[in-house]
Parts: structure tokens; sequence; C-alpha cells
């Protein structure tokens, strides 16, 4: 199963036939079609569910809601600001530290490790994604976080601290920072192996061509490699954001569940699926889970433009 | 102006000045990209050796088989294990046919630049990029927000429907068009074709990629947290379409945003368990899939 081939669909393989064949025909048929419109319905079904428990808390606090930073049910005020510019802040974080690394994994498992050596560790990296979130954000709060509190935290703060996002350490290290850690986790081997199919994908003669001329190792992957799959890179960087936005109980486990918007990564945060998690089974009014649902509007319209641009980019510059 | 140095054939081949900096820079990249690669093996092996210490340690074959305590004081997860099983398996019994169907007819069927396959094929993808914890709030509107198991099983339903069928779709492209062309010069239906040759052959495939699927709902929490989190461990539940059923993930998320830490020592054994429940199916996928290539001839 080529990972490359999931962020490039082919278009069928086999020229239409004509169907005036016999009733098994049709019947098979028409059950392949009933699949694929039942599928289409629940997609319309998806937003028109969404909407409509969402439609009060729209209509009460319109698009005051995405800048509104009080989440309080004893006021009947909710706003998500807060959980929008937490959201973005561990996204952005996450892919900063996850695209080099995939990047650099990609490279090696594409053009510098021998093939038994890539035979084991490229599976591996693909195995990273079969941890469960909720197994990764236990071992977040319980083992990653108090590791960051004693001995990440200090140094970033003597060594950054003056750039204003990295404040004064903290007790529990659950923090934004730790979620985009966690998350990070999750999005390299996503990455990571798309790009590595991809690298894979550049004809070998471009590759000898170059080393033909005196290239050396990097002026091979600089000059040639990346310049020809730079758009399906960035596809499968979007594909890890929308995983990033998404993600909502190792966020939730992690982030620490703030309530203020906060420069400081250092800080507690909360995103819009982690703050979903937190309170789906404490909610109290009928408003609260109208908002919830007005909460996963937004994010649901983020996670599929999203996706689809990835898959845009992908399908527009490869070919 | 300076004289040239002589040019001396006995000096031993070194790169010298600027290739000399280049082969350092490239150097550089290529430790960067190891070290990357060390990192990225480095998480999951610490990952799962944290697991698998703290996990051993509370793992025994009465916490497999006996249900948690009554009050949620200690006990084993039993219930949660069957629980887990008849959800995962019923999520898997509707998106199973579901996805191959949708491949089929994506593949076999589907008229070339059809505008429906086209419209199909996004709406995968933009099934496979939802948020799984909206998946579990669009459930929980249609079940007319009642918990149940059966929910969860829907919900993990639409998590397994677009890997099912992305995998199966690619299978179905690598199967060679002689074959199609030989049945139907034999004259033999379409629909016979499929079910007596194309399916079969790439049978392996497609339960690679089921299995795959299932292996990643099995982990899914979010939904199961909107969907199920209502439940009494000690009691085993059989009954998923009443009532919530005990569940392996929501047992460590609940342990982990609040638990005590005799709580806690118990999760790293059902951590254990779930993630050797998923790291076996997915080793055995992998396996399976190589073997049915190698058939194939691929």
């Amino acid at each position: 199963m080529s990972l490359l081939a999931s962020i490039r669909p082919r278009a069928g393989a086999r020229a239409s036939a004509s169907f005036e064949g016999s009733r098994g025909d049709l019947i098979l048929r028409g059950l392949c079609l009933g699949a694929g419109l039942l599928v289409l319905v629940t997609l319309a079904g998806v937003l028109y569910e969404i909407i409509a428990n969402a439609s009060p808390a729209i209509s009460k606090f319109g698009l005051g809601f995405l800048t509104h930073t009080t989440w309080a049910d004893n006021r009947g005020q909710f706003g998500a600001a807060v959980m929008i510019y937490g959201t973005a802040v561990t996204s952005v974080l996450a892919l900063l530290i996850a695209t080099p690394l995939s990047i650099g994994i990609a490279l090696y498992l594409a053009m510098l490790a021998p093939r038994p050596v890539r035979a084991v560790v490229g599976p591996l990296v693909e195995m990273l994604a079969a941890i469960p979130s909720v197994v990764l954000g236990f071992i977040g709060i319980i083992v990653f976080a108090p590791f960051i509190a004693k001995h990440v935290e200090g140094p970033l703060h003597s060594i950054l601290g003056w750039t204003g996002l990295f404040g004064r350490a903290q007790q529990t290290g659950v923090s934004m920072f730790t979620a985009s850690l966690i998350l990070s986790v999750m999005i390299i081997p996503i990455v990571a192996s798309l790009s590595r199919d991809l690298f894979l994908s550049v004809p070998s003669e471009l590759k000898d061509g170059a080393e033909a001329l005196g290239a050396t190792r990097w002026e091979v992957i600089r000059g040639v490699v990346i310049p020809t799959t730079l758009t399906g890179v960035v596809s499968a960087v979007m594909l890890g954001l929308g995983r990033a936005l998404g993600e909502a109980l190792a966020v939730a486990l992690t982030i620490g569940g703030g309530t203020v918007i906060n420069a400081d990564l250092l800080q507690p945060g909360n995103t819009m699926a982690a703050r979903i998690a937190q309170e789906i089974t404490y909610v109290v009014s009928n408003l609260e889970l109208h908002s919830l649902y007005y909460l996963a509007l937004i994010l649901l319209v983020i996670g599929v433009a999203t996706n689809l641009t990835a898959r845009w980019i992908a399908r527009r510059y490869s070919a | 102006m300076s004289e040239l140095p002589a040019f001396d054939p006995t000096a031993p081949l070194v790169a010298t000045g600027n290739l000399q900096r280049r082969l350092v820079v490239s150097g550089v990249v290529q430790l960067l990209s190891w070290i990357a690669a060390g990192i990225a093996v480095g998480v999951l092996a610490f990952v799962v050796i944290e697991v698998l210490v703290r996990g051993l340690a509370v793992l025994s074959w009465s916490f497999l088989t006996t249900n948690a305590g009554q009050f949620g004081g200690g006990g084993g997860i039993g219930s949660a294990i069957i629980g887990s099983a008849l959800i995962v398996a019923f999520g898997a019994l509707i998106a199973a046919p579901l996805g191959v169907l949708c491949a089929i007819y994506l593949v076999e069927f589907a008229p070339r630049r059809s505008p429906l396959a086209t419209v199909l094929r996004t709406g995968l993808d933009m099934m496979q990029g939802f948020p799984t914890i909206v998946i579990g709030l669009f459930i929980f509107g249609v079940v007319s927000k009642k918990q149940s198991g059966f929910a969860a099983s829907l919900a993990l339903a639409m998590v397994m429907l677009p890997l099912i069928a992305r995998t199966s779709q690619e299978v179905l492209l690598t199967i060679p068009q002689s074959l199609r062309e030989a049945t139907d010069a034999l004259g033999i239906d379409r629909w016979r074709s499929i079910l007596t040759v194309i399916l079969p052959t790439a049978l392996g495939g497609i339960v690679t990629g089921a299995i795959l699927a299932i292996a990643r709902a099995a982990g899914e929490t979010a939904p199961l947290l909107i969907l199920d989190g209502l439940f009494n461990a000690s009691h085993t539940t059989i009954d998923i379409f009443g009532h919530g059923v005990p569940n392996l993930p929501l047992l460590i998320w609940e342990a982990a945003e609040g638990g005590t830490p005799a709580e806690l020592s118990r999760v790293w054994g059902i951590a254990l368990v779930l993630l050797g429940l998923i790291l076996i199916a997915n080793i055995s996928a992998r396996v399976l899939l190589a073997r049915s290539r190698r058939r194939m001839g691929l």
C-alpha cells in the first residue's frame, strides 16, 4: 500500500464499459452506488447536524463568538477566542517542530539509509502513527510534562526568555509547549512517510545526472530532490496540520485547560477540540452544548478546508 | 602576482578549499537527517518500553479476565476488553462492506471522468479529514443525544470507512488489466468477474487495509468520550444497543484526568493491552501485505 497514492489519487484505471448486462450486474452496481450515495448523504448529514445543533449559539452570539474570550456558563456567555488562539499556536508550533524533523527522516530513509536499515526504520516511523492518542496523552502528562517542567522549561526561559514566548518555568509542565511537542510526535509519521515516498519517486536519472556533474549529496537534495517534490511536501505538511488541528484528547491532557490568551508558551492554554473533550461530559446547560457544537463547526470548516487544500495542491502541481 | 603552486602528482587525493566546504555542508546535513531518524525511532522505543515496563508490573491473567471493583477501586479490565471488542467489531461490520463497495464502484463501475465518482472521492477524502471529535458530536446528534455502545460503533465506522475505501481502491487498481480482459473474453458477467476473480485476487490487500483501519479505530477515544462515556466497568455489558459499554480507551482517559496513584498504575496495564493489540495488528497487517504482494508478483 503506497502512501504516496494517498495524496495522489489516480483516476479509475478502467475505461467505462457498457452495462447492458445481466440482473447480477445491475444488482452489484446498484449496491456499490448505494454505498457511495450513503457516504455522500452522511457527509451532508454531518454538516446539517452540526449546524442545526450549533444554530441557537450562532443566533445568540453571532460572529462575536470568534472574538470573545469568556467561557462561563454561570454568565451565559461563551466565546471561542482563547481556543482559536490555542489551536493556531499549538498547531503551528507542532508543525515548526515536526516539519524539519520529518523531512530529515524522509531524506534519511529515501537517500542515505542502507537498504536493510530502511526496511526496518521506515515501518517503525509509520508505527509511531499507530500509538493511540490517549496513550500518547497519558504518557505526555505522566512522563513528558514533569520532565519538561524540571529540565526543559528553565533552560528555554534563560535562553529564549527575551522573546516573551518562554516565561518563567512553572511546576506542572502542562502547557501549550508540551501539547505542541505531543502533537509533533503525532504529525511526524504522517509527514515523514509521505515525504519519503515523494523523495523516492524522484527519477534516478535526475539524481544521477546531478551527481555526475559533481554535486555533493546535499547539493543533489537541494538542487534536484527538494525542488521536484516541494509541492508534494507542502501538501503532506498540510495533511499533518489537519491532524494537529483536530486532535482532542492528547492535547486536552497536556495543555492544561487555560482560560486566557497568553503569549507565554509555557503557560496552559486550550484548543477547540480539547475544549469539547473536556466539557462534553460536564455540560450543564443547553446553551453550552450548542456552543460546543459551534466550536465543532469552526473546527470542521477549518479541518475540511485544510484537508482539501492539501489534496488540491497535490493534485494540481503533481502529474 | 603569486605563483601557482607547482602541480604535485604524488599528493594525496583530498578535497581542499571550496570542495572541502561543500563536502562538510553535505556531511552536516546527512548527520542531521540521521539524527532526525534517530529521534523518531527513539520516541517510539521510549513509548513502547515505558508502557511495557510499567504495564507488565500490573499485567496478570486475573487483570485481563476479572472486572473492575464495584466502586472503581482496582480490579481487572475484563468487561472493558469485551466492550471494546464489541464496539470495534460492530463498527468494522458496518464500515468494511461499505468501504469495499465504494472502492468497487470507483474502480470497476464508475465511468471515467464521472462527476459522481469525483464527488465521492472528494467526499471520502473529507471524511478522512474530519476531526474524530466532530464525528462524535455528529453521531451524538443523530442518536438524539443518548449514549450507547452502538452509537460508538457508528462513529468508529465513520473513522474506518474512508481508510478501508482508500486501501481497497489502491489494491483494485493494482490488479492487472489482463485479468479483467480475460474474464470479459470468456463472456463472464461483470458481477461474476468481480466476485469470483477480482475480489479474491485483491483479498489480501483489502484485509490488510481493514486490519490497519480497525487498529486505528481501536485506539480512537474522542468519539467514545461523547457516545459511550457512561458505563459500569464492574459489570460485563453485552447489550451495546441500549447501554454504554465499558471500553479500554476511556478507562485510560478517566484515570489520566484525575486518578489516584493506584488507578494510574492500573492504567499502564490498560495502555499495554491496547498498544500491544494495536501494534500486533499493525505488524501482522504488514506481513500479510508483503506476502500477498509476493503472491501477486508485484
